[in-house]
């Protein structure tokens, strides 16, 4: 029993069984009974109640507050019950009591102050209720068999904290409502069938987006739901927080990933990066997710093992939020906006997280400008799936720079000199070997720009290949035995070869994706700091 | 029991507009959209070519994105708006 206590309990007004609106407080002591038919102790306790009714009823307001519409009917009638049942099968007034456990038993005086608060059941608690009610009243204690009650009984859990439904009332209490499109669903029909068939998966199932689901999602922001966030290419739609939480769930993400997804988002949805070109270009390119700060480990993303492949839920999930908001909000389908020739396998999702303890290196984000405790979401726009670079006997970082330099220049084609933007993801082994020699990515970039440097010759298309650099673009109509010699490196710019370590601790392999059109003409990698974080 | 889900879609309904009158013929300003793809000009050029050779009263006149990659800016399609009868585009290599 927990002591008297004079705090003023919330007011409310509950239709009884007759449809009568019942007020509290009521101008008289009441005594409050919270219960649900499901709850054994609840069966236990409901004899006392009626019979507090029936003993004093005609001094003290006894209401008895039941939390499921049906379960408040089999009690009225298993119990004999004549003290009037509210119904609070919405919730609210228990979620008001901050209820955590049913039975839960309020003493309250004429003007709502809690004088006393029983949880759960305890028979001695009941007893001493019962003298002290019939002596205040003027009345007989009821005639109770009180040994053949059990001492104590613990309550069960308030439908008020279940989990989904909590969720609803603290948004309900927030006043924040969704405003999405409810979708009705025949009691037949299957509903993963269902958002195949409307269109909505990328072909593997999705998680239903229920509300109870979508308001799980929506705990982990402070923004309003009906926030947009975004404009979605490349039907120009509005991204509001509700629909990307939508899609997040139908992700399989969980709510603590929604921040980083919102980053993404924002980060892709601006015309430096250009996700409309991302995904309608012929070219199977996608937006290559990397995350960085002190979120990669508290949601536990990999970065080592398998950190480009599958079987971790935030890689997997975080990178298939982003895709399906883009193709459900903003219009791209693969088909119709989304276009690739080929496609990728990376289309479905692509993020992991950067191995920032493992690396010899300044992290992604340190070197963009953030500080090393920032979260940031990093988006390239790459090449749908990474290819791997093996150098199981270099000893040297020279060496092995040289040969991720000649991996690199099959990136597009080999003979495409110049090119933007790629991702290099060195692996822990071959870090070492680089750290070893203490060289840094300056050092490492520039190995790669020297090792690739081909004279104009070898690559201007020709009956060998036809692909190439186009000596139009080098405005060069006839050029000479000088301009022919002239060396070119695989990158427009050093920069444009991205570093990062990830990957697991076995293995002499690094893995680069290629990259799209680069720059202003194509789009540019944009770096995000992540607002909340869990 | 009733299922419900949220819609995950854009929930706008678009705007429907309904097609300008055909003539029958084609006379007047003809513009020739060149995306920037490599060889798009190529394919432009010889268009351009034939429809003047055929049809003497077409005026064509040309434009160009500024990248192949990106949506037409809101000035270039305005430009084209105002000063053409009819829009040809070569799309992709």
């Amino acid at each position: 029993m927990e002591n008297a206590s004079a705090s003023s309990l919330p007011a409310f007004t509950l239709l009884d069984g007759s449809g009568n609106g019942r007020k509290f407080p009521t101008g008289r002591v009441a005594l409050l009974c919270f219960v649900k038919e499901d709850c054994p102790t609840c069966g236990i306790t409901m004899p006392l109640i009626e019979a507090a009714h029936r003993a004093i009823g005609t001094s003290v307001d006894v209401l008895v507050i039941g939390q499921e519409r049906d379960g408040n009917d089999k009690l009225v009638t298993r119990h004999h019950l004549t003290a009037p049942m509210l119904d609070d099968s919405a919730l609210n007034v228990s979620f008001a009591y901050d209820l955590d456990t049913v039975p839960t038993v309020i003493l309250a005086d004429p003007a709502g102050k809690q004088l006393r608060r029983f949880i759960g059941f305890a028979r001695e608690d009941w007893r001493g209720l019962m003298t002290e009610l019939a002596r205040q009243s003027g009345t007989a204690v009821p005639a109770l068999d009180w040994n053949s009650m059990p001492e104590l009984r613990p309550g069960c859990g308030s439908k008020s904290v279940a989990p989904e439904i909590a969720e609803r009332l603290a948004a309900e209490a927030r006043g924040e409502r969704m405003t999405a499109r409810r979708i009705e669903l025949g009691d037949q029909e299957d509903v993963f069938e269902f958002m195949f068939e409307r269109g909505l998966t990328d072909g593997l199932p999705v998680v239903p987006p229920t509300p109870e689901r979508v308001r799980w999602m929506l705990t982990a922001t402070r923004r309003d739901p009906r926030e947009v966030i975004a404009t979605a290419p490349p039907n120009l739609a509005p991204v509001t927080v509700e629909k990307l939480a939508i899609n997040a769930v139908m992700a399989g993400a969980r709510p603590e990933y929604l921040p980083v997804v919102i980053a993404a988002l924002q980060a892709v949805c601006t015309d430096e990066f250009n996700i409309h070109g991302v995904m309608a270009t012929t070219w199977g390119a996608t937006p290559v997710i990397v995350v960085n700060g002190p979120i990669r480990n508290a949601l536990g993303m990999n970065m080592g093992m398998m950190a480009l492949g599958y079987g971790t839920r935030p890689n997997a999930t975080i990178g298939r939020a982003l895709k399906l908001v883009l193709r459900n909000v903003g219009g791209a389908k693969p088909g119709d906006i989304e276009r690739s020739t080929l496609g990728a396998i990376g289309k479905f999702t692509t993020c992991f997280a950067e191995w920032e303890e493992r690396s010899p290196f300044e992290p992604l984000h340190v070197e963009r400008g953030f500080k090393k405790e920032d979260n940031v979401v990093t988006v390239f726009g790459l090449e749908a799936g990474s290819r791997q670079i093996a150098d199981q006997t270099s000893r040297s970082a020279r060496a092995l720079a040289g040969s991720l330099g000649l991996g690199l220049e099959a990136c597009w084609h080999p003979k495409q000199h110049g090119s933007g933007e790629v991702l290099l993801v060195i692996s822990p082994e071959h870090a070492d070997t680089i750290a070893r020699d203490k060289w840094t990515k300056a050092q490492v970039r520039e190995r790669i720009q020297e090792v690739t440097s081909r004279p104009l010759r070898e690559l201007i298309p020709d009956e060998e290949s036809g692909e190439g650099v186009p000596l139009k673009s080098m405005g060069l109509a006839n050029p000479s035995a000088d301009q022919l010699a002239q060396k070119i490196p695989k990158f427009r710019r050093p920069e444009y070869i991205n570093i990062i370590v990830a990957g697991g601790e076995a293995g002499k392999f690094s893995a680069v994706f290629a990259g799209w059109v680069s720059g202003p003409m194509g789009s540019s990698s944009v770096s995000r700091k992540i607002e909340e974080a869990p | 029991m009733k299922q419900v889900i949220l819609d995950p879609t854009d929930e706008r309904v678009p705007i429907r507009r309904t097609l300008a009158a055909r003539s029958g013929e084609i006379r007047g300003r003809v513009a020739m959209l060149d995306i920037a793809k490599p060889r798009g000009d190529v394919l432009i050029d010889r268009l351009a070519d034939h429809l003047i050779d055929r049809l003497p009263g077409v005026e064509v006149k040309r434009y160009r994105k500024p990248t192949f990659t990106k949506p037409a800016p809101d000035e270039l399609r305005r430009r084209i708006a105002e000063e053409s009868d009819f829009v040809i585009e070569a799309l992709a290599d």
